[in-house]
């Protein structure tokens, strides 16, 4: 289980210093220099000139990148062009929007989907199975942002429960925090839990054909306690995987949530930079939501070992 | 009194018949074999006493176990019944047990399911069975999980767990099929011995008569869904009142007449001292990769028209040498020379060796590509050709070789769908045969036949050997099957050939105690009654 | 009519729909999509205008037909990208398993999984400007590794067949058994996985247009129509609500056509969903 460990954490280091060369290369490649950008055209050479060895935009490219990396893995992501305020506080301040967001949702993602599989499979090609994958097939169909403007307009503009969106911050409470996410952490999850009940719900129908299942049966258990003492563990392999993937699209997905509900979270924070060409809080943010995917993936082949003895031996 | 009485049953699936008026009965203790080929509705008779068949199944008739019906049980009564009163073994030891739960744990399943009792006592319980069955506590502790056991061992466990709560009747469906020969016998010991030590009606399904011979009490045949004949097994071997069983006798001993060899003198096949590594996954992620030797120094040879087997059980190399000796694989250490000339040259597979050999597999319904008729699929050894014929000598090279096997040269135009397992092997052959090799190389090339299939397969081989003065080289792990179609014979065992002599002497005279205990524990049919007519071989 | 039937029928009518309705607006829209009229605007739908009018007064029908354009061609591009490059690299790191090309795509794969297409399309359009064609190549990228582990797992699984290996005794290229008994037999996958990944790429698209990563104005496209709608949902609901409909209608209509393909061709398929 250590040797297990300690190769995936491997995989993890390597993964991580090419994904951060990749998006560094992407970033210099950039047209424009940001000083000039920041200044504006009319600036005086000398201060552009200035400017750059203050951003550091004079030095050779192996030392801004390591510069940039060293300073990450101490926590210093560098000052921000427009804002000229350190990119750490301010993604810091917006992470306590998003990463709530995202786990939210992959809790009620989770929690409809588990049963909602579960329950298709073991009434598979009756109507039960049959309605929910009718609404599985409808829910991966909507696109999510599409789906929080139509919760706003029912729950907040017609019915008035919540409002249109914005968020009061966590020192509002942690309850008014949760009801100001409530709605996007739903408009996330309905459609991730279509697909994750569809991957349930085949994965379990897979195993159910499985010999051991039959051997289980010809013990004297019957269908249900087969599926869910046998089937669930077997067919939890497969889920995980997609449950991995779904944390990277929630945490992606968010970004185009938070437009739709005016939450000051990492999406508004980079469209933002965007649009003013800060390209060092783009960079940085966008390395943080890689590390972010990959993190979990480390954390997905652990679980792996933990659901399958047969990875706990081999390395 | 009679433990399971099987009356009139009828089983249709989907609509389509499947059993006819199936009956059978087994008495406490006995053994009662049900033999057949496949889709004779063996196995689909055993599922129906467990109420286990596929949702679209419906039954008629009467299945009784000590007088009760069990096809007038509703699902919750058949659970008890399962498992408790009859367990059931089934043929794949490698998918048959759960991969994420610990031996111990699917054996006291079975126990905890039926009773309620303390799963320490469960767990108790099911250590007794395990050392039962062969597998102590001190190599195989509870904790165990299936991908640490090999399949005998699996096997071993599926039997705890379906005798864990000693019913009266255990099923054994094709039990020992997927499992080596020496292995094999040790299964269908222990079997035997639990069915008498219990009590136990054991009513065991296998395609094998010669395993039957060896165990069953009593014997049912079975074919297209209905018993043809069913005795107690000395007088059913001595009598065989219907034809079929006399036809599934004939073919499961069948005797090839193998013709003289015509060609004599020169060597065909040279290896030389071959070994084939394949690397391990590493240890640690800077350890040294270590190697596993698939194959050790072999060294053989065969002659021009010279018939040699290769027997082996499984993991033995045997179809590592195959692969090396086709070209396939390059080797680390040693060589393999046709006809002087070596298989690899400088790292590619040489071209002109190549043409010289060709190869029949397994798999019927596995070896050819599902998109292309009968004539691309023939002929796609003239690849190897620099000048291959084209357009009517073409045509006429399809025809000859789909002839020379039995097949008509109409055939040329359809798709691999079309034929029947046994007819698919006669293409295989057809494919090997149409650039003339010196040699053909037969992997398990019957293996996977049914009986009286792989008797007309047997014979077309031995013929084709006659006419053409075929040499090849015979691989199998079967060895009633290479004892009949060659002259030569090979014995391989972890990476080594451990014996070699002309087939009659290996076996009936084995010096090395390997080949004596493969040849010990393969099972024997009894000898023939009377002079046997050879039935038609044509299909 | 089987069930796969019925899904490809009604799966396919769908699709056919959108795919008509973009080609019509090549030669003929009800109205001019360029032509505003701020006095008519936010009409709800009427006789004159089916699906009423934008917040500029432009009929909406006209707008979700030239928005068809862009959202197929966007997402069909992107499968183009990902098939045309995935499936050979595919190809070639089954035929040499474990060898350092294989090792090399299969990081990669996992790497390119790291960056969801909205990261990928983030650093595209922070460096490059945003644009549709951004859009093709970040969608598309996404897509490559998708076919990429497609084809390769299921090559592998055919490289041990025995019709390969008589392909092989008889001497043929790793590269013309790829493509005589390999790649046809992988057809029916990747036509299915392809239908699966359009009408990702077309939920992609819509989700980069609408937050300005996409085709740009005055391109009209789906995502941007929402875009635009977002403030005047309690005014004209409408303005929200046909945009989606009709994305949503497209991409179940893909996904039925893919689900009874896949029941027709090959009920044992694995296709990943993700």
């Amino acid at each position: 289980m250590l040797r297990y460990t300690l190769r995936r954490l491997a995989s993890l280091v390597v993964s991580l210093v090419v994904a951060s060369l990749v998006i560094f290369a992407v970033v210099e490649v950039a047209p424009g220099d940001p000083a000039s950008f920041m200044l504006g055209i009319n600036a005086a050479p000398e201060t552009v000139a200035a400017l750059r060895a203050e951003l550091g935009l004079d030095q050779p490219k192996w030392q801004r990148y390591l510069d940039w990396v060293g300073g990450m893995l101490t926590g210093d992501f560098g000052t921000s062009y427009t804002y000229r305020a350190p990119v750490g506080e301010m993604i810091a301040d917006r992470l306590w929007v998003s990463l709530p967001l995202a786990l939210y949702a992959l809790a009620l993602s989770t929690l409809i989907a588990f049963p909602a599989g579960i329950y298709a499979a073991a009434r598979r090609g009756r109507p039960g199975d049959l309605a929910v994958m009718g609404l599985t097939q409808l829910g991966v169909a909507v696109p999510n942002f599409w789906f929080a403007m139509m919760l706003v307009l029912l729950f907040a503009i017609t019915l008035g429960w919540v409002g249109a969106g914005g968020f009061p911050g966590w020192e509002a409470g942690v309850w008014a925090g949760m009801k100001a996410l409530t709605l996007p952490a739903i408009s996330l999850a309905l459609p991730q839990a279509a697909i994750l009940a569809r991957v349930m719900r085949s994965s379990l129908l897979d195993i159910l054909g499985e010999d051991f299942i039959r051997t289980a049966r010809a013990k004297g258990l019957s269908r249900g306690q087969a599926l869910w003492r046998h089937g669930l563990r077997n067919a939890l392999i497969p889920v995980l995987t997609i449950l991995g993937l779904q944390f990277a699209f929630l945490l992606a997905g968010g970004i185009i949530i938070e437009q739709v509900f005016y939450l000051p979270g990492l999406g508004r924070l980079i469209f933002q930079a965007i649009s003013a060409r800060d390209l060092i809080v783009v960079e940085s943010v966008v390395m943080l939501l890689v590390f972010a995917v990959i993190l979990v993936n480390f954390l997905v082949d652990l679980a792996y070992a933990a659901v399958d003895p047969r990875l706990r031996r081999r390395a | 009194m009679t433990l399971l009485q099987i009356e009139g049953l009828n089983l249709s699936v989907g609509g389509a018949p499947i059993l006819r008026e199936v009956s059978l009965s087994i008495a406490a203790g006995e053994i009662l074999a049900v033999t057949g080929e496949s889709g004779s509705g063996k196995s689909l008779t055993a599922l129906s006493v467990m109420g286990l068949l596929p949702g679209n199944a419906s039954v008629a008739g009467a299945i009784r176990l000590e007088g009760r019906d069990l096809l007038g049980l509703s699902e919750r009564e058949m659970c008890a019944v399962r498992g408790r009163d009859v367990g059931m073994v089934f043929q794949e030891p490698m998918t048959a047990l759960n991969p994420v739960q610990s031996i111990g744990d699917q054996v006291a399943e079975t126990i905890l399911v039926h009773e309620r009792a303390p799963r320490a006592e469960a767990m108790a319980r099911a250590r007794t069975m395990l050392d039962r069955v062969g597998l102590p506590a001190e190599r195989f502790p509870l904790s165990r999980y299936p991908h640490e056991l090999s399949g005998g061992q699996r096997q071993r466990v599926g039997i705890a767990l379906a005798i864990a709560l000693r019913p009266r009747l255990l099923i054994a469906d094709e039990p020992t099929t997927a499992l080596d020969v020496t292995t094999q016998a040790q299964i269908l010991a222990l079997l035997k011995e639990l069915a008498r030590d219990f009590g136990m009606g054991l009513m065991m399904i296998t395609h094998d008569l010669a395993v039957v011979s060896d165990m069953a009490d009593r014997i049912a045949v079975m074919r297209d869904g209905e018993v043809v004949e069913t005795g107690e097994t000395r007088r059913l071997f001595a009598a065989m009142r219907h034809p079929y069983t006399r036809a599934l006798f004939e073919a499961s001993g069948h005797r090839v007449t193998l013709p003289p060899r015509h060609v004599t003198g020169g060597t065909l096949l040279e290896v030389r001292g071959v070994s084939r590594d394949y690397p391990l996954p590493r240890e640690g992620l800077f350890a040294p990769r270590r190697h596993h030797r698939a194959v050790n120094r072999v060294s053989l040879s065969i002659g021009r028209g010279e018939r040699v087997g290769l027997v082996g059980e499984s993991g033995c190399g045997k179809s590592t040498l195959t692969r090396a000796i086709l070209g396939l694989e390059e080797v680390q250490e040693g060589d393999i020379r046709m006809e002087g000339a070596p298989v690899f040259t400088g790292h590619r597979p040489n071209p002109e060796v190549r043409r010289k050999m060709q190869v029949v597999f397994q798999d019927p319904y596995g070896s050819f590509n599902p998109r292309h008729r009968v004539a691309r699929l023939v002929t796609e050894p003239f690849h190897l050709l620099d000048a291959p014929p084209r357009g009517a000598a073409r045509n006429r090279a399809v025809a000859e070789a789909l002839e020379a096997v039995g097949l008509s040269a109409r055939d040329a135009t359809k798709f691999i769908h079309e034929f029947s397992g046994g007819q698919r092997q006669r293409i295989a052959i057809a494919r090997a045969l149409i650039i003339r090799p010196e040699l053909i190389v037969f992997d398990e090339a019957v293996s996977a036949l049914d009986v009286s299939v792989r008797a007309q397969i047997l014979d077309l081989i031995a013929r084709l050997s006659g006419e053409l003065s075929l040499s090849y080289l015979f691989i199998s792990h079967d060895l009633t099957v290479v004892r009949r179609i060659t002259e030569r014979v090979l014995v391989m065992r972890a990476g080594e050939i451990v014996e070699e002599g002309e087939t009659e002497k290996v076996f009936s005279q084995p010096r090395h105690p390997y080949t004596q205990e493969l040849i010990a524990a393969a099972p024997r049919l009894p000898a023939p009654p009377s002079a046997t007519e050879t039935p038609d071989a044509a299909s | 009519m089987t069930g796969a039937d019925r899904k490809l029928f009604l799966g396919g009518a769908l699709t056919l729909l959108f795919v008509a309705a973009a080609l019509l607006s090549f030669v003929w829209t009800p109205e001019d999509v360029t032509r505003m009229n701020i006095a008519g605007r936010l009409r709800p739908p009427s006789a004159a205008n089916w699906l009423g009018t934008d917040h500029f007064g432009r009929d909406m029908l006209s707008m979700i037909m030239v928005g068809a354009r862009t959202s197929l061609a966007v997402a069909l591009l992107a499968v183009g990208i990902g098939i045309g490059i995935g499936v050979p690299l595919g190809l070639a790191a089954a035929a040499r398993r474990g060898g350092w090309l294989d090792e090399i795509i299969m990081r990669a794969n996992d790497l390119v999984f790291a960056f969801p297409s909205l990261v990928i399309a983030i650093l595209i359009t922070a460096v490059f400007g945003p644009s549709a064609v951004n859009a093709i190549v970040a969608i598309g990228i996404f897509n490559i590794p998708v076919f990429a582990r497609l084809t390769r797992g299921a090559a592998l699984s055919l490289w041990q067949r025995e019709f390969v290996m008589a392909a092989r005794v008889a001497g043929k290229s790793t590269a013309r058994i790829s493509a005589e008994h390999i790649l046809p037999n992988v057809t029916n996958l990747l036509i299915v996985q392809g239908t699966i990944q359009f009408s990702l790429g077309i939920l992609a698209e819509a989700g980069l247009s609408y937050v300005g990563l996409g085709a740009q104005p005055p391109t009209p496209s789906w995502g941007r129509m929402l875009a635009d709608a977002q403030t005047m949902v309690s005014l004209a609901p409408h303005v929200a609500l046909i945009p989606g409909l009709a994305i949503v209608f497209t991409v179940l209509g893909l996904n039925l056509m893919g689900d009874g393909l896949r029941d027709r061709l090959d009920p044992r398929l694995r296709v990943a969903r993700a």
